[in-house]
């Protein structure tokens, strides 16, 4: 199997391709209008719709969807994990100045692990239960680097150590099973950093952990993107989270990103009517008595491609202007961009949440 | 039984037998340990899993109760004994003065028509091969009701959830998304006319934008139908946003219990102290700095002695280790318990206040 399975065509009626985003100095990940389809007998599901984003070095940048809004599916396709028969990618994604979505699979297999790893919602199944943890962190150090097992096993160690894991030295002979949740998502940690990768995927790697185990995880990882200059895209569900370890976001609806900019800007005043729903409907702080401010209705269907704002059925806010076309990123000062045309009125309104609050308590 | 066959939902054949001052739900001392199969590398026995481990606890007419705690501490075994899908090896279950599967009692069938349960997983508690309108009447059909009434009820409740009945009624679980599923079971769950609802982290597979429907579906439900809610999940901000008292878990045991503002302001137990601490700030200025706790939650086969959460607490002291904490006033203005040696007067930790005269 080769590149050729992965068909680069532009869609026929696609929109015109959304503008940079304000071009970071040497980014280390360049994605320019990722398009994914997942193409079955039955039916075509138009995941992503044309994705552009960088990533500078050592930036933590945050993907916040729900399910279905293509979070997940734009993070495998950096790593082209997804399964080649049945997709059709294009657009470029630029790693290191070497488009993925160009290289053949030897040589994607060449960068997977050793510039860019992964990190999965669920080590039990990331892990194979019939190898010990140590024995499969060394195959991938061997494998890649080609050093003596000996070699390895010491790398392994300071690996572990690295990780904050108690007791190294026994744990690297532990099977997965054999860890708590909390240790194994560690484990999975030094073995995604074991070839010294500088980009790190994480695909929501504390969902399953109890919130007092995802705390220590989230530190974790803050810390050593710190210590080892990572740059790491962290995709999750969960606002609270991404505020935690993000210092830019990118909110994802409908297989678009609406809106992106630095943490500080987007969390306090949204720009887009998603994001502000969003925010608004996470339940946090004392709000008892008080009504929620849902989003109506459910996701978007993605069996064809978006002609319109993908959140115009459940916006508030919505003009006829909304159901003319795609809306293109616009800028919102700054950095910020969101795919609105009636932006300036959304970081106009009070901040998310604040309607609520002033309701009278019961 | 005499219960009027009313499409009013609104519920008078339930008598409210033990008056307004008697709890809906009572537990006392409710004990439920597994065996586990197989032997341990010593080749003895393995000692079993405390997943419950005597707790007890009221919850008064109309009113939610809130129960938190991490994977494994029994919230939701909690949850099975409580409807006895799992039986207790211990303890009582005394719904409105009437104890459940007991001579004097009710029995467990006609305890079931007054307790329902919702799921998490609102796939796998829905029959794939029945329409959904099916689904909400088969409790009521079995229980007794006229199939006729038993679907026009159901296509009532449907639209009492937010479901279209024009649209919904005919569709299988597969063509509904999780939030329109979770809808389903609630309404299912009502179709008995239950006076309480249990829910095991009814909204923890929805996305937030439909948990926040959902949550305002379950506030507006509970006022309609005079509900009293058991709310379990893991998710702090949910439980304090419905419940009215809050009781937290730790290892099968109550740590702490006390009416939800006065646990979320001023919680006296580390542990729950250090749940509220794990949460992740909304506030880009307030991340967390440091984990509250390390190490994950010990295993419920071999819990620690003494007070269950002293291997991982920072407070720790000598007496914690020995003596077992009880559930002790924490004499804050309200209903508010911890089980804490720092709380209990005169227990010999440094921070307890001396022993009352």
């Amino acid at each position: 199997m080769t590149a050729a399975a992965i068909k680069a065509t532009a869609p026929a009626d696609a929109p015109a391709p959304a503008p940079a985003p304000a071009p970071a100095t040497d980014p280390i990940l360049s994605v320019r209008d990722l398009h994914v389809k997942f193409v079955t007998r039955d039916r075509t599901v138009h995941a992503v719709n044309g994705v552009s984003f960088d990533l500078a070095r050592g930036e933590v940048l945050g993907i916040l969807g729900e399910s279905g809004s293509g979070k997940s599916v734009t993070l495998r396709s950096i790593q082209r994990l997804l399964p080649e028969r049945r997709t059709v990618m294009s657009g470029s994604i630029m790693l290191e100045g070497e488009d993925v979505l160009q290289m053949s699979s030897r040589q994607v297999t060449g960068i997977r692990g050793s510039k860019v790893s992964m990190i999965f919602q669920e080590p039990a199944t990331a892990f194979d239960p019939v190898y010990t943890v140590g024995h499969q962190i060394c195959e991938t150090i061997v494998h890649h680097e080609g050093i003596s097992w000996k070699q390895a096993e010491a790398r392994a160690l300071e690996l572990l150590e690295l990780v904050r894991i108690p007791s190294a030295q026994t744990r690297l002979r532990a099977y997965p099973h054999e860890m708590s949740g909390g240790m194994r998502q560690r484990a999975m940690i030094a073995l995604a950093l074991a070839c010294r990768p500088k980009l790190l995927l994480a695909d929501e790697p504390t969902t399953a952990l109890d919130a007092t185990v995802q705390i220590q995880v989230l530190l974790l990882l803050a810390q050593l993107q710190e210590e080892l200059g990572l740059s790491i895209i962290f995709v999750t569900h969960d606002v609270g989270v991404a505020v935690e370890v993000s210092s830019r976001l990118a909110v994802m609806y409908g297989g678009q990103v609406v809106e992106t900019g630095l943490l500080e800007d987007v969390v306090p005043k949204p720009a887009h009517p998603y994001t502000r729903g969003l925010l608004a409907s996470t339940i946090h702080g004392s709000m008892r008595g008080t009504r929620l401010e849902a989003i109506p209705g459910s996701p978007p269907n993605l069996t064809n491609a978006p002609t319109a704002c993908t959140f115009a059925p459940r916006c508030p806010l919505v003009i006829d202007g909304c159901l003319q076309g795609v809306p293109a990123l616009r800028e919102v000062g700054g950095s910020r961009l969101a795919r609105c045309i009636r932006t300036e009125t959304v970081v106009d309104l009070p901040p998310p949440g604040m309607a609520a609050k002033e309701a009278t308590p019961a | 039984m005499t219960r009027t066959r009313e499409l009013d939902l609104v519920d008078e054949t339930r008598p409210d037998v033990g008056g307004p001052k008697q709890p809906l739900l009572l537990v006392q001392d409710l004990r439920k340990y597994f065996v586990v199969k197989g032997r341990n590398a010593g080749f003895k026995k393995s000692p079993p899993v405390r997943a419950v481990d005597g707790i007890s606890f009221s919850v008064a007419k109309g009113e939610t109760l809130g129960v938190v705690g991490e994977s494994g501490c029994g919230k939701s075994t909690m949850a099975r004994l409580l409807i006895r899908l799992i039986e207790p090896d211990e303890g009582d279950v005394i719904i409105d003065g009437q104890k459940v599967a007991s001579e004097d009692g009710i029995s467990v069938r006609e305890m079931r028509s007054q307790v329902q349960m919702v799921f998490q997983d609102s796939y796998a508690s829905l029959n794939p091969r029945l329409p959904i309108e099916e689904s909400v009447a088969f409790g009521a059909i079995s229980d007794g009701v006229p199939r006729k009434e038993a679907m026009a009820r159901a296509i009532s409740l449907l639209d009492k959830v937010g479901l279209d009945p024009r649209l919904f009624v005919h569709r299988y679980p597969h063509e509904l998304s999780g939030g329109q599923r979770q809808r389903v079971n609630i309404a299912r769950a009502l179709a008995l006319q239950p006076r309480l609802l249990i829910l095991d982290e009814a909204v923890s597979a929805l996305d937030k934008s439909v948990e926040a429907q959902v949550m305002n579906l379950l506030s507006d439900l509970k006022s309609q139908f005079d509900l009293t809610y058991v709310f379990i999940s893991h998710d702090l901000n949910v439980v304090r946003f419905i419940s009215d008292k809050v009781m937290v878990m730790y290892l099968g045991e109550i740590v702490e219990i006390g009416e939800a503002d006065e646990v979320y302001e001023n919680p006296k137990h580390p542990y729950t102290q250090a749940l509220l601490l794990a949460q992740p700030a909304m506030d880009p200025a307030e991340r967390r700095k440091k984990a509250p706790l390390t190490g994950d939650p010990p295993n419920p086969i071999a819990p620690p002695p003494g007070c269950r959460f002293h291997t991982r607490c920072v407070f720790a002291e000598g007496v914690c280790s020995q003596v077992v904490p009880k559930l002790t006033t924490t004499g804050g203005p309200g209903f508010h318990e911890a089980a804490c040696h720092m709380v209990i007067p005169g227990s010999g930790h440094s921070q307890a206040a001396a022993a009352a005269a």
